[in-house]
């Protein structure tokens, strides 16, 4: 077995954030510049958009549903259920309503990209691409960085929407909370910086899902087993990313928005 | 083309010091045991990888020294035929020969449709227009990757063992569509095989165009008139270029024992 080299490690490392930070500055420049392939980015909002609506939607839901239940014990102690609506609102919408659906539409389309990118690669379909004077990063990465990006948000939405229906279900039917009052405390909860804080979040997944996916997928190499570790390897490092750059976002607006 | 002291190495050199010219209207057949970067000076052509070092020029622009961006419109000058064909699979056999034509209008027109049927006439396969990929068989994607090449009349074709892994008869099929594009058209092409039979098949028929069919070249007619020669790789090195005569009389123990 040959000795590990920690120069080669950091090497391979340093090259693979240089390739995905070009390919990642490419799929933004290449938005100002022709030709602009439409109906792929249609084809891929409906592939991701549409397609991902039913997970989105029973995610919102029960996590909505299971965040009244789980805080109205709490509050109840405090003699505060009145403020389920509140809570749920605030969560859903700076929070769980972004990141749910980002992890979930990473799962299921980061992998999608990365496999059939890897699988265009390793079949050298991609080389053919080049070959006839097409140029993959516009062909291929930008409209799937465009269409996750504006999916993601109007999905993230639906999200919120959804997810505080939940809440309102569970606080209506097992709480026995008034509808006009769950729904005013929700409402009124939120400030315009938590609104501007879960409408920023998706721009910015939607555009990690999509580029990790496609940088996975075009970097694959090593046959059907390359195409297998290059998905899973998009998935995960998709979602660490989303986790991490949510952190940084919620710190960056809370200090902006002075919380 | 030109390739001028060309260099590239991986973990270990694949081409060192590799020189040779590609006149207007001339074949050159690549040949060489595996593994000894015959492809790779297909991809180093098209500008799909870069050398470390040494120039090529391709229809007068020094492709080393041009950008990704810049190389886009250069390659649709040039035809290639991947080994394993590389037609994308989820799109219908028309849409894959018409694959550079929509690029530039963004849909199938009735004169596209029309290039279409007429490339796919030429690799006789105008009835596959429909299908998808996946439903070919293996001989018939390579016909179809040609026709893909071809559609544009390029004035460079590169072949990337069009007769790999194929029967016999299947093989001379492929080589007599090269041979009709060669003596039809004049392209100038680079074609790397294993095939010894397929080099010297090449080397001694033309296409006639009378009968529709390719023919041994009788007597009166020098192979040299063909325009063909054969370049040989071995161990990172051009080891042999010139014509059939001039391979066949060639002493070079190595080449021998590889021709025999």
């Amino acid at each position: 077995m040959p000795l590990f080299s920690p120069t080669e490690f950091a090497k391979e490392q340093v090259l693979a954030v240089q390739e995905y930070s070009l390919l990642a500055g490419r799929s933004l420049s290449n938005v100002f510049t022709q030709p602009r392939y439409i109906a792929d980015t249609l084809l891929q909002a409906d592939l991701i958009g549409v397609g991902s609506l039913p997970i989105v939607v029973l995610t919102g839901f029960f996590t909505g549903a299971v965040l009244a239940l789980q805080t109205s014990s709490t509050l109840q102690q405090f003699g505060s259920l009145s403020l389920t609506g509140k809570l749920v609102s605030l969560s859903m919408v700076r929070e769980l309503g972004p990141v749910l659906t980002g992890l979930m539409v990473a799962g299921r389309n980061s992998s999608g990209m990365a496999s059939e990118l890897g699988s265009m690669k390793v079949t050298e379909q991609i080389d053919a691409m080049r070959a006839m004077g097409v140029d993959p990063s516009k062909k291929l990465v930008t409209p799937r960085v465009i269409a996750t990006v504006v999916m993601l948000f109007f999905l993230s939405i639906i999200s919120d929407l959804v997810g505080l229906t939940g809440g309102f279900m569970i606080s209506f039917t097992l709480l026995g909370l008034d509808a006009s009052q769950y729904w005013t405390t929700a409402y009124q909860a939120l400030r315009f910086g938590d609104v501007i804080m879960g409408l920023s979040k998706p721009v910015v997944f939607g555009f990690i899902i999509a580029s990790i996916g496609c940088y996975y997928g075009l970097s694959a190499k090593g046959g059907t087993q390359g195409v297998g570790r290059a998905t899973t390897q998009a998935v995960v490092a998709a979602s660490v990313l989303i986790l991490v750059s949510d952190f940084f976002i919620t710190r960056l607006l809370m200090g902006f928005f002075q919380y | 083309m030109r390739f001028e002291d060309v260099s590239i190495a991986f973990d270990h050199p694949v081409l060192e010091g590799i020189s040779f010219q590609l006149p207007r209207g001339e074949t050159k057949i690549l040949m060489g045991v595996a593994g000894t970067g015959k492809t790779l000076i297909l991809k180093l052509a098209l500008g799909l990888l870069k050398p470390d070092s040494g120039h090529i020029d391709v229809l007068g622009n020094e492709i080393t020294a041009m950008r990704e961006q810049e190389l886009f419109a250069l390659r649709r000058n040039i035809g290639m035929v991947f080994q394993e064909s590389a037609l994308f699979d989820s799109l219908t056999v028309e849409e894959n020969v018409a694959y550079r034509l929509i690029e530039e209008t963004g849909r199938v027109t009735e004169e596209i449709h029309e290039r279409v049927l007429e490339a796919l006439r030429f690799v006789e396969l105008e009835h596959t227009v429909s299908l998808f990929p996946a439903e070919l068989s293996g001989g018939m994607r390579r016909r179809v990757a040609i026709a893909r090449a071809i559609i544009t009349q390029p004035e460079v074709l590169l072949y990337d063992s069009p007769t790999g892994g194929l029967d016999p008869v299947t093989s001379d099929r492929i080589i007599e569509l090269i041979v009709k594009q060669r003596d039809v058209y004049h392209t100038s092409s680079l074609m790397v095989t294993h095939r010894l039979q397929d080099a010297f098949t090449m080397a001694s028929h033309y296409f006639d165009r009378q009968q529709n069919k390719m023919l041994p070249v009788g007597d009166g007619v020098d192979c040299g008139d063909l325009n063909t020669r054969f370049l040989i790789l071995r161990d990172c090195k051009i080891i042999f270029e010139g014509n059939a005569a001039e391979l066949l009389r060639c002493t070079d123990p190595y080449i021998r024992e590889y021709l025999s």
